[in-house]
């Protein structure tokens, strides 16, 4: 464009159109630093809505004693982990030794939830991969599962000693996902300790 | 000849597929209702009802498990009697507003919802900026260079006609 004369003063419309000139690439950055945020995260991942909240009632046969009846009061007494498995979800045979591991090692109480499987191939998965459950719930209708809003297995629920849902974990507990999960469970452990 | 028969009737055959509404129910199992109302409900929950699996299918669509548990839940709910609001927030409590296609309007979808009336407003904005745009040029000449301008228009139109 050629010069024009200036009649106006030097803050009108020519700094104007260029502060205009540098709105959409502000916005541009915007979006850029929006979708940025979103890489890497798990579109499976969803906040649970049981977290804050009691775990929900049930009432169901252990996988290893059928006669055996446990229901949410079982689970009480000292913080948790609930750890939603199935023989059928390879996810979960990944992160069995580290279940084993966190269970022998650091005494850190889990229990099972046996989801849509078969009670024989799952009593034999635990003596060939070794048993990290204080008992596993035998759930081959997912009736608890529908109750603790289990989408898929492998799920892990974090539990306090008065049984209120702490956090969840959506996928594969490992050396990476338990830190973090591990960190509250032993400041729960600490409150049990000093009588609260 | 024969070739451009061939041809359109490919191209008729596009067309069709195109408009052909993709319709498929995954779910295989049947239920049977007590009474004849409820398999509409039936149908209209799971319609409006996600997967929580497999996120961008309905609870009528989805083959996963969990969507199969979901559809014999909404089916022994309706049975119990409950109403389509009852069971909704059924679903909701144990998997939260994800869970619903039409989710409420509060603060944590607060985005979700105004964020198109937010972009439209954007729009409109860039709009009427470009539309401005003219008048803010015409503007930028004084009283002065405006007359200046109309002179040596006047004076061209004057030469133009002397040459005639």
């Amino acid at each position: 464009m050629a010069h024009q004369p200036q009649s106006t003063p030097p803050t009108g419309p020519a700094t104007r159109q260029r502060l205009l000139l540098v709105l959409p690439m502000l916005l541009a950055f915007a979006l850029g630093l929006f979708l940025y945020h979103g890489i890497g995260k798990d579109p499976n991942a969803m906040q649970s809505s049981l977290i804050g909240s009691q775990v929900p009632e049930f009432t169901a046969e252990t996988l290893l004693a059928p006669i055996t009846v446990v229901t949410q009061a079982d689970l009480l007494g000292q913080p948790a982990l609930v750890n939603v498995w199935a023989t059928w979800c390879p996810t979960c045979r990944a992160e069995h030794e580290f279940l084993n591991q966190i269970s022998n090692l650091e005494g850190v109480r889990i229990f099972g939830v046996n989801y849509h499987d078969q009670r024989a191939s799952a009593q034999q998965w635990l003596l060939e991969l070794g048993n990290p459950y204080e008992f596993s719930v035998f759930d081959p209708k997912g009736v608890v599962g529908i109750e603790l809003g289990v989408v898929g297995a492998p799920e892990t629920y974090l539990i306090d000693a008065q049984g209120k849902v702490i956090d969840k974990l959506t996928g594969e507990l490992n050396e990476r996902t338990w830190p973090p999960l591990r960190e509250q469970y032993l400041a729960l452990q600490t409150g049990v300790d000093n009588g609260q | 000849m024969g070739n451009s028969i061939g041809f359109d009737l490919v191209k008729a055959l596009l067309l069709w597929l195109l408009l052909v509404p993709s319709v498929s129910h995954a779910s295989i199992e049947t239920y049977q209702f007590s009474q004849p109302e409820m398999a509409q409900r039936f149908n209209d929950l799971t319609t409006v009802l996600r997967c929580p699996k497999c996120q961008n299918q309905n609870l009528a669509d989805s083959d996963s498990i969990i969507a199969k548990d979901l559809r014999a839940q909404v089916h022994q709910l309706l049975e119990k009697n409950q109403t389509n609001d009852q069971i909704t927030d059924f679903m909701v409590q144990r998997y939260g507003d994800f869970i619903l296609y039409d989710p409420p309007f509060k603060r944590s979808t607060l985005v979700l919802w105004l964020a198109p009336i937010g972009l439209l407003l954007m729009g409109l904005l860039v709009l009427w900026f470009l539309a401005r745009k003219p008048a803010v040029q015409a503007a930028m000449l004084t009283p002065d260079e405006q007359q200046q301008l109309n002179d040596l228009l006047a004076s061209e139109q004057q030469r133009e006609t002397h040459h005639d």
